[in-house]
């Protein structure tokens, strides 16, 4: 299968303000440090790691909405590291992200059917209503959601706008950034069954960020673990599950608590 | 009598939409129970009803609140916080919002000591060193003299968890206190609060969402749909044979990494619908 995305000894920095002197320039904070890997057509890469493990930092330099400091990605093909704004915007339909929080990244004031239509305008692409009904459709909300308002909506019904907002510009990538993390778990098996469903209708190609290895078993086949901006792991699904290679990769799942009052945990 | 005892709390928003209904549960003194359920569940109300921090717009509509051996809600507002203060403590949420970010850590700590249990100010800071010490903060002079943003996550809440145990109280509500933190840090503070609680033999209602953390630091549990009590049972019973369709539902959309085979299931609309016919009984037998 051909790769989507290859990324190649990427490196990150970012100015250190709390640490800027008076006069002059912030030290800066090495957030990824020479990372490389490939993300084939079709797959779903689950990104792990712990809190400041730089796996949002990673996403967001993918999609190009941070700048690399070093390093390559190519996405299909094309080298997209350092194009400029101008060049990047047609590209830019094809990567598209789904937000952590779905309160924050949605307008509040703004309903749900001009959310959906916006990002369609934009890229010069049809955003009649029925553009947005049928990616409604396709996340299985009412049509009659597209007259409503963000808060209107429960956590799960958020998320799923966030998801039409993506797929309704017919991406071929979705960086996924801890999307499940702020919903219950019976509105996450919903999201995440969703999801899963588009990958295999629509043909996409997902990363999904998390810190959540249950949730990663259930959905990736492949997963890369970062530690301090360095990939320690990366391998098919069921590999690093049964026999993790990284220490790191193990510490992060024997710290997670199953429900079972006679697992081994404290 | 129970240490905590709540019979038939029934809360509402102002003119309303009902969020408790009937709600009865009991915390014996020096227990970890859980207390479960989706947002909206009405969990975080319970604990804040206990507390005396309603918002403004809740109000109790019926029942009673027993906290060693006397009513809360018989009280009149001043002896009701000195009583609430004194026995009773928080372990918020979220570490960020909880600490005022425009203040140093020290004060946040022993404010509290100072002017609701009028402690000396001497007394409330070596007693906020002390602390820093037991939940393993190194260089507590320092921390003390730093402001939140100069802090990691982890290390935050274990500032919080260490100014809830401060006046040693017999009673700490502890509101979704790991599900700002990674896994890694989620074991670490966990740890830390079941250890404090063992040795303080506080009594501890773990308000949280996740089962997994429930099944690793409560005895008991009770679980809350719509603001009524679905099921209150011992963890090692609920595990093995959840009692209440809900419940088995709520376990199987529960992820689960050393399940292959795990596709997660979510709550099923038939069962929804069921515990929604209960919750509307509840709310009839209230009316009638």
């Amino acid at each position: 299968m051909a790769d989507l995305y290859e990324v190649k000894d990427l490196h990150l920095s970012l100015p250190d303000l709390t640490r800027k002197p008076f006069l002059g320039p912030a030290p800066r904070i090495e957030i990824l440090n020479g990372v490389s890997f490939t993300i084939a057509k079709g797959e779903i890469l689950g990104i792990v790691g712990g809190s400041g493990s730089g796996k949002s930092t990673l996403g967001r330099a993918l999609l190009r909405l941070l700048q690399p400091t070093g390093g390559s990605i190519h996405f299909d093909g094309q080298d997209i590291t350092y194009l400029s704004e101008d060049r990047l915007r047609p590209s830019r339909r094809r990567f598209q992200m789904i937000f952590q929080d779905p309160m924050s990244s949605l307008n509040p004031r703004h309903r749900v059917g001009k959310i959906i239509a916006g990002p369609l305008q934009v890229q010069g692409m049809d955003h009649s209503p029925a553009r947005v009904a049928d990616a409604l459709d396709h996340v299985g909300l009412p049509r009659s959601f597209a007259q409503r308002y963000p808060h209107e909506l429960s956590g799960g019904q958020r998320q799923r706008i966030g998801i039409a907002r993506a797929i309704a510009l017919r991406p071929e990538f979705i960086l996924a950034d801890e999307i499940v993390s702020g919903l219950d778990v019976s509105s996450q098996a919903q999201v995440l069954n969703l999801l899963e469903g588009l990958v295999k209708d629509l043909g996409l190609t997902l990363g999904f960020i998390s810190h959540d290895l249950s949730v990663i078993r259930r959905l990736c086949t492949r997963v890369l673990v970062l530690q301090q901006g360095r990939i320690v792991e990366n391998a098919p699904t069921c590999q690093v599950f049964a026999a993790p290679s990284a220490a790191y990769t193990r510490e992060l799942l024997d710290a997670i608590p199953l429900p079972d009052p006679d697992q081994v945990w404290v | 009598m129970s240490f905590l005892s709540i019979r038939n709390l029934s809360l509402r928003l102002k003119g309303g939409e009902r969020l408790l209904r009937a709600v009865s549960l009991n915390v014996e003194a020096g227990e970890v129970r859980g207390l479960v359920g989706e947002s909206g569940a009405g969990k975080s109300m319970i604990g804040k009803a206990v507390l005396g921090t309603l918002p403004q717009a809740v109000e109790v509509v019926s029942g009673e609140i027993w906290l060693d051996g006397v009513d809360l809600l018989t009280l009149p507002v001043g002896q009701r916080r000195k009583r609430i203060g004194g026995l009773a403590a928080l372990i918020p949420q979220d570490p960020l919002t909880a600490l005022n970010p425009s203040r140093r850590i020290g004060p946040q700590i022993t404010d509290r000591l100072v002017d609701i249990l009028s402690w000396k100010r001497d007394r409330a800071e070596a007693r906020a060193r002390e602390l820093l010490a037991e939940v393993q903060i190194d260089g507590a002079e320092r921390v003390l003299r730093s402001y939140p943003h100069e802090l990691s996550g982890g290390m935050r809440q274990r500032i919080l968890i260490a100014s809830a145990f401060a006046a040693e109280p017999k009673l700490i509500i502890a509101d979704e206190p790991t599900t700002a933190l990674d896994v890694t840090v989620q074991k670490q503070i966990l740890r830390l609060i079941a250890g404090m609680q063992a040795r303080h033999d506080t009594a501890l209602l773990f308000v949280t969402h996740d089962l997994g953390v429930v099944s690793k630091v409560c005895q008991n549990l009770t679980i809350l749909y719509g603001g009524l009590v679905v099921e209150d049972a011992s963890v090692r019973d609920f595990f093995h044979a959840p009692k209440h369709a809900y419940s088995r539902a709520l376990l199987a959309a529960t992820p689960k990494y050393t399940d292959p085979a795990a596709s997660l299931l979510p709550v099923p609309d038939a069962v929804i619908a069921a515990v929604r016919a209960e919750v509307a009984a509840a709310d009839e037998a209230w009316h009638g």
